[in-house]
């Protein structure tokens, strides 16, 4: 009798924090106290722990049980702690032997189950980090903790086989209780979705070029157009254009997912740039993360590494594009909430969509729009400045005509394009590794004009354009990112004249922006 | 006399030999008044002791101990403060104790004791 601990991780968005739960056992009447800021949740755990212990056939002392959590400032949430805890009480009553510094993280089921638990990715890394590669998680949870190099994953089913295999007396241990694993009816999950392939769009030579170029730079993209173009159609090809993720993109990837996942128990590494597609409704809190609370990762962080297509652009609340452009900026996204503050990354490509005006019908002669100027401009503005500045890529789809839609097949397929894509990326990874960067789109103004600067007869259709005052400085330097992406798309040393030309007409665009 | 109350008293006079072999001195059993019982007043030393005594046949509805709440142990405080000023007795200290007294009537009767609860 007396004072045992163990450790377990508290998250703070995907920053894991180790904890250490101690328990006392006093002399004097039963009770069960958890100190250290728990929540709702984790103060339920008392009655998790007394239960599953008494099933299991480790019945809980029958003192006065102090379990305290440390740091005691940090907030603790969930139900993630309650293994950590019940084992410290079962150490400070001499029911098993020391854990050392093992880590454990899981529910408990009041029959003594071990029970998943979200956050298991990124809980194991902190603890891996924090110098705790022994960790026991629930069996489900297992495959995902193994996700982590250089931790020593132990999955268990039951509380006795853990309490078992950490000496405690086998002879009333509750050893042969082996719940049933959960059947999960929706399965789909599991099995890879399928992306949709470039060959089903029809025609828009120039669109699918745009896409191309887009993937290969990271760019940002809008597109424009009127209803029926297409616009969703291509946006929704490009993560198949983009290369796999390499290993340390995939666990961050796996990590927000593994927070915000529904199927907790159903996560794999995720090798593929994730594609979010919210509907224009939705609120600022929704897009960039939040909720009571300690904030939860929202969908331009679940679309980190990937992409985060917001169709009908201008229908969002101002408020909810500018947000965005925080993220864009510093490729990661800060929440505030009372209960303490998260850090989500959030580095993702955008891609926009929008109708030329509120009817939709302004594009080409526009002779059918029943719009007036003003409502054009400011359908337009709402996502105008400091967003659309940031948007290389600005490309006018217009419908598809007569003669492309009969001729249905025979476009190139995604398989053909990602694999251009994936050489211009290695390309930008040569020229720019040295600088910290990987592709076009993050490489700033000053390197475009210093150590990458052009001849000046190549740039002197731009220069002129500076000039004359119809370029600005930012749209000077946004042409040439998109010129070196065209020539690392086409095997160049360095952009020429017909790249500068080509990237001016990628972001000619859209009338009133 | 029911029982549950025979039982009661076979634990309680268990109860009072156990604290009398720790070398205490039994000097009330089973006071009244109009709040409550003290089950036995003893003196350990010249501290007061009021202890009260819980008979169990099983675990089966929980421990002895879990039966004594943070209302019981408030009435325990009271009744000591009661008796002190029944008997016009001042002591420089007292203490409340708890035993436990489990019975299943078969084997040796179990007994736990907790000093100086709440």
């Amino acid at each position: 009798m007396g004072v045992a601990r163990s450790y377990c991780v508290a998250l703070l968005g995907l920053n894991g924090y180790i904890v250490e739960a101690e328990a006392d056992i006093g002399q004097t009447l039963p009770n069960f106290l958890i100190l250290g800021l728990p929540d709702a949740a984790l103060n339920e755990a008392r009655e998790r722990i007394r239960s599953a212990a008494q099933n299991s056939g480790i019945p809980l002392s029958r003192r006065k049980i102090t379990a305290n959590l440390i740091p005691a400032s940090l907030p603790k949430r969930g139900s993630g702690f309650d293994l950590a805890i019940c084992m410290a009480v079962l150490g400070a009553a001499g029911d098993i032997r020391s854990t050392e510094g093992t880590v454990f993280i899981a529910e408990l089921g009041l029959d003594g189950r071990l029970r998943p638990v979200r956050g298991i990715l990124p809980a194991v890394m902190a603890a891996v980090r924090a110098g705790h590669p022994d960790v026991v998680v629930a069996r489900a949870n297992a495959a995902e903790a193994m996700l982590v190099p250089g931790a020593r994953v132990r999955g268990y089913k039951t509380l006795a086989r853990l309490a078992f295999d950490f000496g405690a007396d086998p002879q009333d241990l509750a050893l042969d209780y082996d719940p049933a694993e959960e059947e999960d009816p929706d399965d789909a999950g599991t099995l890879p979705v399928a992306v949709p392939d470039l060959c089903d769009v029809s025609g828009q030579g120039d669109a699918r070029r745009a896409l191309e170029v887009a993937a290969a730079g990271a760019h940002h993209v809008l597109l424009s157009g009127p209803p029926g173009a297409g616009k969703t159609m291509l946006a929704e090809r490009l993560p198949g254009l983009l290369p796999d993720l390499g290993d340390r993109e995939s666990m961050e990837v796996t990590a927000i997912h593994s927070l915000s996942a529904v199927h907790i128990e159903k996560i794999s590494l995720l090798r593929r740039p994730p594609f979010e597609n919210p509907h224009h409704s939705a609120t600022a809190a929704a897009i960039i993360g939040g909720g009571s609370g300690l904030p939860r990762p929202g969908a331009a962080s679940r679309a980190h590494r990937g992409v985060l297509f917001l169709d009908e652009a201008p229908e969002y609340e101002r408020r909810v594009l500018d947000a965005l452009r925080q993220p864009l900026e510093s490729g990661e996204l800060v929440i505030h909430r009372s209960a303490g503050t998260a850090a989500y990354p959030a580095r993702f490509q955008l891609v926009l969509a929008a109708n030329p005006c509120p009817c939709g019908k302004a594009s080409g002669k526009g002779v059918d729009c029943t719009c007036t100027a003003l409502m054009r401009r400011r359908y337009f503005g709402r996502m105008s400045g400091p967003l659309l500045d940031r948007v290389d890529i600005q490309l006018q789809v217009e419908r598809v005509s007569l003669a492309d839609f009969g001729q249905a097949g025979g476009e190139e397929d995604s398989a053909t394009v990602a694999r251009r894509v994936a050489a211009a990326r290695s390309r930008q990874r040569e020229r720019l590794g040295g600088f910290g960067l990987e592709t076009n789109s993050q490489v700033p103004g000053r390197l475009l004009r210093g150590v990458l600067k052009l001849p000046p007869a190549t740039t002197r259709i731009l220069d002129s354009s500076l000039e004359r005052g119809v370029l600005t400085a930012r749209g000077y330097d946004r042409v040439l990112r998109l010129a070196w992406t065209l020539a690392d798309l086409g095997h160049r040393e360095q952009p020429g004249l017909d790249d500068i030309g080509q990237a001016l007409s990628l972001r000619q665009a859209v009338a009133a922006a | 006399m029911k029982e549950k109350d025979i039982l009661g008293r076979q634990g309680e006079t268990l109860a009072a030999g156990y604290l009398e072999t720790l070398g205490m001195r039994i000097i009330d059993r089973n006071w009244r008044c109009s709040s409550g019982e003290i089950d036995i007043v003893a003196l350990d030393g010249d501290t007061l002791v009021i202890a009260e005594v819980k008979t169990r046949r099983s675990l089966d509805y929980g421990h002895p101990f879990e039966a004594v709440g943070a209302v019981k142990l408030a009435r325990l405080h009271r009744l000591a403060s009661s008796w002190c000023h029944a008997h016009e007795l001042r002591t420089s200290s007292r203490r409340v104790d708890v035993v436990a007294v489990i019975d299943d009537g078969i084997g040796t009767p179990s007994l736990e004791h907790l000093k100086g609860v709440g």
